[in-house]
């Protein structure tokens, strides 16, 4: 089956539509459950502090979004937010593939590998 | 206050931000942060955090409907990516060590820049000469129009993708879209008609924001009880602001008022970035 640069196009407004809808929906969810819990307590943004420990790391993020913690579904949903365009991207490289432009498979693979050191370099510091 | 009240301010103000984004293409970064480190106090960090999270959402809402329209150019979007991409996260890392009032600073001569620049004619030229560099990779194109298909060429590629580097740090630098400078670079470097660079600088912000967004993540700038109503209101405004845009014909009264917002906004954050309240 012959792609068109029209097929991708559709599947890659598919991926960004979709991605939305359902991290945004996940964050509504998780915003709910977070009002529910903390709605009455004061909020306290005005000194940088980071975010609380168990919003940190993956394992613990999911562990607290399964006992329905507002802020670790709100994260999450957070997440995927984030992933959406650079799943975008993968899909994008999938398509050029398909087209059998290797150019920008390759242009788009620097991209991601871009992405991928900015996600290192998060940590180092 | 409470958090519920804390809220719903948030919501009211980030609906407004992103009507106003929409409807004159300023996005709704520009004011968010104002509002939350001017009005509410919040540390500009976090601001930036809430206000590139909502760039992200916006961006990949309205990209999905123009890239089926077939208008954005997307091997042009995935070339300059390389460089909104690479500036981004450089953005991000120098975020975490420039003191914020430098970057109050910076934010606002940013925000005014855009506001000026969102005033000016656009003359619009549709070049058709060759170059090399746009040849060789495969970046001229055409687009849809209602009068039938309309084809373009690019040129200063390398020009071009120069201030895309610049546009990227500046958005993982102060969590804005730079929608702005993107579309500097597309329309009057590189000459792609206004259509065709409005569509697919959208298309890049989402990747170019998710750059940056990673850095964030992982020194906690994004912080989710502030982020959720940020995104939630922009995502409604900005919704909201597209379909009034299609019933509508020119908003250049509009326009003017925003500039004018945006401009007093610009103010205060260089006034409060040099007086170190941010």
């Amino acid at each position: 089956m012959k792609f068109k640069d029209t097929d991708i196009q559709s599947l890659i407004g598919q991926v960004l539509r979709g991605g939305m809808i359902v991290s945004m929906s996940i964050v509504f969810l998780g915003g709910i459950l977070f009002m529910y819990r903390h709605g009455h307590s004061i909020p306290d943004y005005k000194e940088f502090k980071g975010i609380p420990r168990f919003l940190q790391t993956p394992g613990s993020l999911v562990n607290a979004a399964i006992i329905f913690k507002g802020q670790a579904i709100i994260q999450l949903g957070i997440i995927l937010l984030i992933a959406t365009p650079i799943l975008r991207v993968v899909f994008s490289t999938i398509g050029f593939a398909l087209e059998k432009d290797y150019l920008y498979v390759g242009i788009s693979l620097l991209v991601l590998l871009i992405i991928f050191a900015s996600m290192m370099s998060g940590h180092a510091g | 206050m409470s958090v519920i009240f804390f809220t719903l301010i948030i919501l009211i103000g980030s609906y407004f931000a992103g009507l106003l984004g929409s409807l004159t293409g300023l996005g709704g970064g520009v004011v968010i942060i104002p509002l939350l480190t001017l009005l509410l106090n919040v540390d500009i960090h976090y601001a930036i955090g809430a206000s590139l999270v909502s760039v992200i959402a916006t961006s990949s809402g309205s990209a999905a409907a123009y890239v089926k329209e077939g208008i954005t150019n997307m091997r042009l979007g995935m070339f300059l990516e390389i460089a909104t991409t690479a500036g981004a996260m450089c953005g991000a890392i120098l975020a975490i060590y420039i003191p914020t009032h430098y970057i109050a600073i910076l934010f606002g001569v940013i925000l005014l820049m855009s506001a000026l620049l969102s005033l000016r004619k656009k003359a619009e030229q549709i070049i058709t000469e060759k170059s090399y560099l746009a040849e060789k990779l495969k970046l001229n194109s055409s687009y849809p129009t209602a009068n039938g298909t309309v084809n373009y060429s690019v040129r200063k590629v390398g020009g071009g993708f120069v201030m895309m580097i610049f546009a990227g740090t500046i958005s993982g630098l102060l969590g804005i879209g730079s929608g702005a400078l993107k579309v500097i670079a597309m329309d009057t470097i590189m000459r792609i008609p206004f259509k065709v660079s409005t569509t697919t600088s959208n298309f890049m912000i989402g990747v170019t924001a998710s750059a940056s967004a990673v850095v964030y993540l992982q020194r906690g700038y994004i912080s989710p009880g502030l982020v959720m109503p940020v995104v939630i209101g922009v995502l409604f405004g900005a919704f909201t602001g597209s379909k009034i845009l299609v019933h509508t014909k020119s908003s250049g009264w509009l326009r003017w008022v925003f500039a004018i917002v945006v401009s007093f906004l610009a103010g205060q954050m260089i006034y409060n970035g040099i007086t170190g309240k941010i």
